[in-house]
């Protein structure tokens, strides 16, 4: 035998079929295959995307998507940042308030956001009673609950591709940016983002692709109109019990994931290609 | 774009160090401690305009930790270093206007060698049109110009050692600081590159302080060179005068092979002295500070100094061989002279099979002139 080394893959690739392949394969046999020929399938997959409720759930997606997206950029990038050029016990404090939420389940994460967020939650309660406002924010059930859930639950995976890029900078390039004669907003706008900027796009990539496919956190804060591609799919599945549409946009929802995906694997080569210095 | 936002003290920036200074250096008591430990302490040395200084020793002397204060990127504890006669002792880096070539180049991955080399003049504000003449200029001086479009990661180790190069000379400082910057080279590399730097040097008159643990590389180059050992100097002066007169045993021995035989002054003359070795034999050699009869002491003399043969106006020590080392341009000879004595005698390949057999006895002599006193 040549390579036996993929042995050791094997239970893993046999689980990946058993539980993600094979059903996936069999429901869309089952809904779009078997009951359609080729120009009614063609049809009722026009149909499906072209229906006002998939646009206006594709629309949701990308703009919750790339709201997320930004504002989990915004945040996390000081903090890596922070991260990148601490050591001993503020990194350890920083890093476990970043991961422990982590190993918490997005049902309870998002429950406690619903504490905070709501008519009478904390943060209206305090707002209301140091005066600062006089009635309720609306913070939850609609966009903003959604990007505040979402983008707590994304944080994480920004913070940490960018902190990998950032560490992998060499500190004699910026010392170096010095020693020229640049000064910190130089250093920063010529230097140092563009050594950090594919940790940035796969990090952007990465909290996007995650994004689309969001069902809790938007079905548990968002409001009734704000329904993404996953929570329309699982209407379909549950209540309208249109199988054959659910099949169509989980179709749609694999392929954009998939191209993303392609796009995210492209950078990280690059990433390497630039011998990550 | 914030970049283009003028920064604080930008106006000074072109002062320090750039080509209105002469290039004169100053250090006075500098001292830096990490911690318990003494890196460098009290280094003082005036750097003269034009000049080609090293700062030569062995890792750990604290050569580069006094770059880097030379550079501002490390604080001294104390002490003050002035450029002609401003002190820069707490300017930061971007604002004392040094060129400096790094160890690993430092050249930025996500630029060109073009751009890499525009960089301390994009700082500096340098309009465009004028900038382009000064990268194509410095890059013409490193014979880089066909290359102002390729990246570092497509340049062999000695290309991207002419980016750092040009990259440090390209808005004219008249000083230079070099962190051992033909470290990663091999070793016949190594030695165009020093020849080319000191050309460079020579040609724009600059000032260069060299960092390097290399001794040949800092006597092929410097005009004078100070040898550090545990964040002092040693000994400052040029490399001819060092080699041939070390202040004492670590001087001697750090800067190429050198003989070191032991024993104890046993009379004092005028400008030399005799020293009684361990198994008592008397030597002569040159005696340079004051001594007393009885003090231990070491014989200095460099083994190509040594010769075969017996003199009677020299000194002279008889032994057999016992090692031979053929090492190309010359035959290394050790010589047991004696319990406590060993001697080694480098003789030059001129085609006669480079003096006598393993095993044989000999006798070697030199001149007292060639030997010196070292006390410790």
């Amino acid at each position: 035998m040549p390579n036996r080394g993929f042995l050791l893959m094997l239970p893993a690739f046999a689980m990946l079929a058993l539980v993600f392949l094979a059903p996936l394969a069999w429901f869309f046999t089952q809904t779009l295959v078997l009951d359609n020929d080729l120009s009614t399938l063609w049809s009722k997959i026009v149909a499906v995307v072209s229906s006002r409720a998939t646009l206006q759930a594709i629309g949701a997606t990308n703009w919750i998507s790339l709201l997320v997206t930004v504002t989990v950029l915004l945040l996390g990038y000081p903090i890596a940042y922070y991260l990148a050029n601490r050591r001993g016990l503020r990194f350890t404090l920083v890093v476990f308030c970043i991961v422990v939420p982590y190993f918490t389940s997005v049902i309870v994460r998002t429950y406690s956001w619903m504490v905070l967020l709501g008519r009478t939650g904390l943060i209206n309660q305090l707002l209301l009673g140091t005066g600062i406002i006089d009635a309720p924010l609306p913070l939850i059930y609609n966009k903003t609950g959604i990007v505040i859930g979402m983008t707590y639950v994304l944080l994480p995976y920004m913070v940490l591709t960018l902190f990998a890029a950032m560490k992998s900078i060499d500190r004699n390039l910026l010392l170096a940016a010095r020693g020229m004669g640049a000064g910190g907003a130089m250093i920063f706008w010529r230097v140092y983002l563009p050594l950090s900027l594919h940790g940035v796009i796969s990090g952007a990539l990465i909290v996007f692709i995650l994004s689309i496919g969001f069902f809790i956190t938007p079905a548990l804060m968002g409001g009734p109109s704000d329904v993404m591609v996953a929570m329309l799919i699982e209407r379909s599945v549950e209540i309208t019990l249109d199988w054959p549409a659910a099949a169509v946009m989980s179709l749609l929802l694999l392929a954009v994931t998939l191209v993303l995906y392609a796009i995210y694997y492209r950078v990280t080569d690059v990433r390497r290609l630039m011998g990550a210095a | 774009m914030v970049g283009r936002e003028p920064h604080e003290g930008e106006r000074d920036l072109e002062q320090v160090g750039s080509a209105i200074s002469t290039g004169a250096v100053g250090l006075d008591g500098l001292c830096k401690s990490y911690g318990e430990e003494r890196v460098v302490d009290s280094i003082r040395a005036a750097i003269r305009p034009g000049e080609f200084f090293s700062l030569l020793g062995p890792s750990g002397s604290g050569k580069t930790t006094t770059l880097m204060m030379i550079a501002g990127f490390v604080e001294p504890d104390a002490g003050t270093i002035r450029v002609d006669d401003i002190d820069i002792t707490h300017l930061p880096p971007q604002r004392r206007g040094l060129g400096m070539v790094f160890q690993n180049y430092a050249i930025f991955p996500h630029l060109n060698v073009f751009e890499n080399v525009a960089f301390p003049l994009r700082a500096r504000r340098v309009p465009e049109a004028e900038l382009r003449r000064r990268v194509q200029e410095a890059l013409a001086l490193v014979r880089l110009d066909r290359f102002a479009t390729r990246y570092a990661r497509q340049l062999s180790g000695g290309q991207q050692q002419r980016v750092a190069i040009a990259r440090a000379i390209v808005f004219h400082p008249s000083i230079v600081l070099m962190d051992e910057p033909l470290g990663a080279l091999d070793k016949n590399l190594r030695y165009e590159m020093q020849v080319e730097i000191k050309e460079i040097q020579q040609r724009l008159g600059m000032t260069v302080i060299y960092v390097t643990h290399d001794q040949e590389e800092a006597m092929n180059m410097s005009d004078r060179m100070a040898i550090m050992n545990g964040g002092r100097i040693e000994q400052m002066g040029p490399p001819g005068e060092i080699y041939d007169r070390p202040a004492n045993a670590f001087v001697g021995r750090f800067l190429g092979e050198a003989n070191l035989i032991e024993g104890t002054i046993e009379q004092v003359g005028d400008g030399e002295a005799t020293l009684r070795t361990r198994d008592g034999r008397t030597l002569r050699a040159r005696l340079e500070r004051g001594a007393t009869v009885g003090q231990p002491a070491a014989l200095f003399v460099r083994p190509e100094k040594l010769a075969f043969g017996d003199d009677r106006e020299g000194n002279s020590l008889h032994g057999t061989v016992r090692r031979r080392s053929f090492l190309g341009s010359m035959t290394r000879t050790v010589i047991d002279a004696g319990s406590a004595t060993q001697v080694t005698v480098d003789l030059p390949n001129i085609g006669d099979g480079g003096g006598p057999a393993l095993g044989a006895p000999v006798t070697v002599n030199w001149p007292a002139a060639h030997s010196l006193i070292l006390l410790d």
